[in-house]
């Protein structure tokens, strides 16, 4: 008997021996080929059973573990390090999970004792196959790429700015800011949004640990942790910023104007060369190709022509850029439901159905009605103002989930309408409110104590078809109210439409770029959802914000400054220890016949052709194993999923189906 | 045996991102499920090859079960596509060897579906319960005239036309 195993089978509690008979098990791996001993302890994970497992390693001279517990995503770290620690290579260990995978799952001991042995059989024919392998140091490049520059990608770059990192903030528009710049005041304080987001704004234009990159879009990511390439377009935005001034004389003399709908969401119009508002940072406007009367007719250079700095440049062209980060922080927020898609609630039919993101720049001081709330068809204030809560969130036809902030803002409305026009009716429709964050409740009493109405119930319909005189030229809300139990129809002038939160439309485009997984509605998915809600599946991509899911800016902000610290603790380090799970090929089994080369998702595999062979470029190989199993030669290995690895475990996995004698024994 | 007492052996190739932690999370939460799956780690459903498909079931399983994240959702981006289009082709040639469909199942667990795998391993079990057992060595090798020790060439990926 060549190899030396040691078997150790854990009680954890009665989790496991309550239903599997461990000493038994314990017992009869003693006797299985290539065993020198095998034992059964209590608590496996605890100190002493650490210690017994080092303690046999140096006596009996161990070759290889075996230990029969729970998951190995609980426990696999432990015992490696206890391998280690007595001198084994930690990787010539392998876990049996009788416990998720087993105990825990049936009430039939005798089944699961069965069950266990086989268990336990595939992993001591696995592990005698395992080869010692050794962690692969990968240094941490320091600078760090954030995507995305609303209040989540601002907080994470001056986060890790301040810390003394470099960072690329990425950002898809003109200028930073994102939703948040685009808001009046913000709930349940009421601070005015772009007095607290200015001030960042400014500091991040002007800090020099970050390069700020915005009209810029990611197109391709290469590499891991610790080194990612990352490829970036910055479109040509016609403006040479090192000329320009942001005096935005350009803006004032250009002939043209369309509507803006993205910053003014349809409301008001802007120039073709402009930044979207007043405060944008980084101060240099762009030219809206598509719109630009020179671009589309060949005339016109009034910009040109009228720039004192000279800085207008129609011959400037998209910029292809390399950077290189150890770290990613997606920050690419969230877009808002939109209500064309609830045809009943008539928005785009009805003049004065607005949504809620046309409803905050009305209110803006800075916005299209200077903060004047307006019809849309008639410059009156209303008399009467419905808000409709969970348009679009909370309902199985559209999004199943609350997108929580929808009852705050829309309080926020009820108060702002109250405020500007104090004798204004406001009726909000809800299905619950949900006030449930810090200072959250008081303000819904605040809101209903300055003499908000509130109707319990899901709207039915908004029509302008009058049933009544009074109901004649105004928009009726029909719902059923549920505190009432009945039918109610009430008039108003105005109706906001609280609109969810949803992921980006290119949320999946993104995730699959960096290599991470959506859930069923797009929002990009954390590693844990309590323990680790801001790492993603893939090492070294951290997410923020609400591209998450919905949340509103506190949450926000203390997700984004989660995620860089985490950033700052691989960067401290400065070398962290990764498994070396890579595929290897063989240049002599190689018949050079490239089927791999397109498999590998990582483009990790590069075929010479004067050889006439592949070969993995480990620092890209993932080690899926995917070129692993499709060459046809064999010549590809996976360090620790081999062939014969995977074989031996399948073989120890039916032993008892492999042995006429003991067929008997399954299923008792 | 009688078919009273038939117990299926199906060998659970699950991935480790997404379908490992289902089966966690069944155990986690205490579902109670057949036990008759018995368990192969692999770091991606994508390294599940066909050649080890047939090596649990020449080594006496019953069935395999292969497991691997929602398409668009493998962590290695899209090994579990490669696997589907493996799969379709191991099922071609699974037939040839009058191995019924039942036999070899893909399913797709996230790591938050341990109610949706285990549900596939009870409806798998009953399955093959109603197959009875595979005996590869009548069904395949006598059937087939096939030497046992031969290894099965893994097919390539894009054309199936390598299938002995
Ligand atoms: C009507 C309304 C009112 C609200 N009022 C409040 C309030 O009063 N108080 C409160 O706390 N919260 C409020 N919220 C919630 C608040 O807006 C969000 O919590 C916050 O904006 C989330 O910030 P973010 O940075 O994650 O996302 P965003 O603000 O969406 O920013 C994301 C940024 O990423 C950019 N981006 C997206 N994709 C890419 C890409 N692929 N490449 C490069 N850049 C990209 C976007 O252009 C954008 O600048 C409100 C929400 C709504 C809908
Ligand atoms: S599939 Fe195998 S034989 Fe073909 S190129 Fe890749 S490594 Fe070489
Ligand atoms: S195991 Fe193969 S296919 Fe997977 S990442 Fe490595 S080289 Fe690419
Ligand atoms: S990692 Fe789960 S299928 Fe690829």
């Amino acid at each position: 008997m060549s190899e030396r195993v040691g078997v150790y089978v854990c009680h954890c509690g009665t989790n496991i021996a309550g239903v599997i008979n461990v000493e038994e098990v314990a017992r009869w791996a003693s006797e299985q080929p290539n065993v020198a001993i095998a034992r059964d302890y209590k608590f496996m994970c605890s100190s002493l059973g650490q210690d017994l497992i080092e303690a046999d390693i140096e006596q009996f001279g161990l070759t290889h573990v075996v230990v029969a517990a729970c998951s190995p995503n609980m426990h696999e770290k432990t015992f490696r390090a206890a391998c280690e620690r007595a001198g084994l290579n930690p990787f010539l260990f392998e876990m049996a999970n009788i416990r998720e995978l087993n105990s825990w799952t049936t009430k039939d001991d005798q089944a699961a004792t069965h069950k266990a042995k086989a268990q336990i059989m595939g992993a001591i024919q696995r592990v005698i196959h395992h080869q010692p392998l050794e962690l692969i140091p990968v240094q941490i490049n320091p600078s760090t790429l954030v995507l995305g520059g609303g209040i989540a990608g601002i907080t994470a770059a001056l986060e890790l700015a301040n810390g003394g990192y470099h960072v690329y903030l990425v950002e898809r528009e003109p200028s930073i800011g994102g939703h948040m710049a685009q808001w009046d005041k913000t709930f349940p304080t009421l601070d005015c949004a772009a007095c607290i987001l200015t001030p960042r704004m400014v500091e991040v234009g002007q800090h020099p640990n970050i390069t700020l990159l915005t009209y810029s879009e990611v197109e391709a990511v290469e590499g891991s942790l610790g080194n990612f390439r990352v490829t970036i377009r910055k479109k040509a935005r016609y403006v040479n910023e090192e000329l320009c001034t942001g005096c935005a004389i350009c803006e004032e003399k250009c002939p043209k104007k369309v509507v803006d709908d993205v910053f003014e969401a349809g409301l008001s119009k802007r120039k073709v060369i402009y930044r979207p508002f007043p405060q944008a940072v980084p101060k240099y406007p762009v030219i809206d190709v598509a719109n630009c009367t020179y671009f589309q007719r060949g005339k016109c250079k009034a910009c040109q022509i009228l720039c004192p700095a000279n800085a207008i440049d129609f011959e400037q062209q998209d910029q292809i850029l390399q950077v290189e980060v150890g770290n990613v922080i997606l920050a690419t927020g969230y877009e808002t439901f939109d209500p064309h898609r609830i045809p009943q609630y008539g928005y785009g039919r009805l003049a004065n159905v607005f949504t809620s993101v046309e409803f905050e720049r009305m209110v803006n001081a800075s916005g299209p009605t200077a903060g004047k709330i307006l019809l849309r068809d008639q410059p009156v204030e209303p008399k009467s103002v419905a808000i409709i809560h969970c348009v679009g969130s909370r309902d199985k036809n559209f999004n199943e989930y609350c997108s929580r902030v929808c009852c705050m803002y829309s309080l926020k409305f009820a108060h702002l309408v109250r405020e500007r026009l104090p004798d204004a009716e406001v009726y909000n429709f809800y299905i619950d409110i949900r006030a449930a964050g810090k200072r959250y409740e008081e303000f819904y009493h605040r809101v209903m104590d300055e003499g908000a109405h509130f109707i319990r119930g899901r709207v039915a319909e908004v029509t302008d078809v009058a049933r009544t005189l009074e109901e004649e030229g105004k928009l009726v809300v029909q719902v059923y109210d549920t505190l009432f139990g009945a039918q109610r129809r009430i008039p108003v002038d105005m109706v906001i439409l609280s609109v969810g939160m949803e992921a980006r439309h290119d949320a999946r485009q993104v995730a699959q770029l960096f290599g991470l997984g959506c859930d069923a509605s797009n929002f990009f998915t954390e590693r844990h959802p309590k323990l680790d809600p801001v790492l993603t599946t893939a090492e070294g991509i951290f997410i923020a914000g609400g591209c998450q899911g919905p949340m509103a800016i506190p949450e926000t902000v203390a997700q984004a400054a989660a995620a860089a610290a985490r950033v700052i603790s691989y960067i401290g380090k400065g070398t962290i220890m990764m498994e070396p799970i890579k595929a290897h090929i063989d240049a002599a089994r190689c018949s050079g016949c490239r089927i791999c080369n397109n498999l590998c998702p990582y483009k990790a595999i590069v075929y010479h052709e004067d050889q006439k062979v592949s070969e993995v470029v480990a620092p890209l190989c993932q080690g899926c194993g995917t070129c692993v199993a499709a060459c046809p030669s064999a010549a590809i290995s996976g360090a620790h999923y081999t062939h014969q690895q995977l074989a031996a475990q399948i073989e120890g996995l039916l032993w008892d189906a492999r042995l006429p004698e003991l067929a008997g024994v399954e299923g008792d | 045996m009688s078919e009273s007492t038939y117990e299926p052996i199906i060998i659970g190739f699950l991935c480790n991102w997404c379908s490992y932690r289902a089966a966690d999370l069944a155990g986690t939460a205490r579902l109670h499920y057949s036990i008759n799956m018995r368990p192969i780690r692999v770091m991606c459903s994508g390294r599940v090859e066909p050649d080890l498909v047939l090596a649990a079931l020449r080594n006496g399983a019953d069935g395999v079960l292969i497991a691997g994240c929602h398409p668009g959702e493998c962590h290695y981006l899209e090994g579990n596509l490669k696997t589907l289009r493996r799969y379709k082709l191991l099922k071609r040639m699974l037939a040839q060897f009058g191995i019924e469909q039942e036999r070899v199942q893909l399913v797709w667990a996230s790591a938050s579906e341990g109610s949706a795998l285990a549900n596939a391993i009870d409806r798998m079990t009953q399955e093959l319960r109603q197959l009875g057992p595979l005996r590869w060595q009548e069904t395949v090798i006598q059937r087939m005239d096939f030497q046992p020790a031969q290894r099965v060439e893994a097919i390539s990926d894009p054309v199936g036309e390598e299938v002995p």
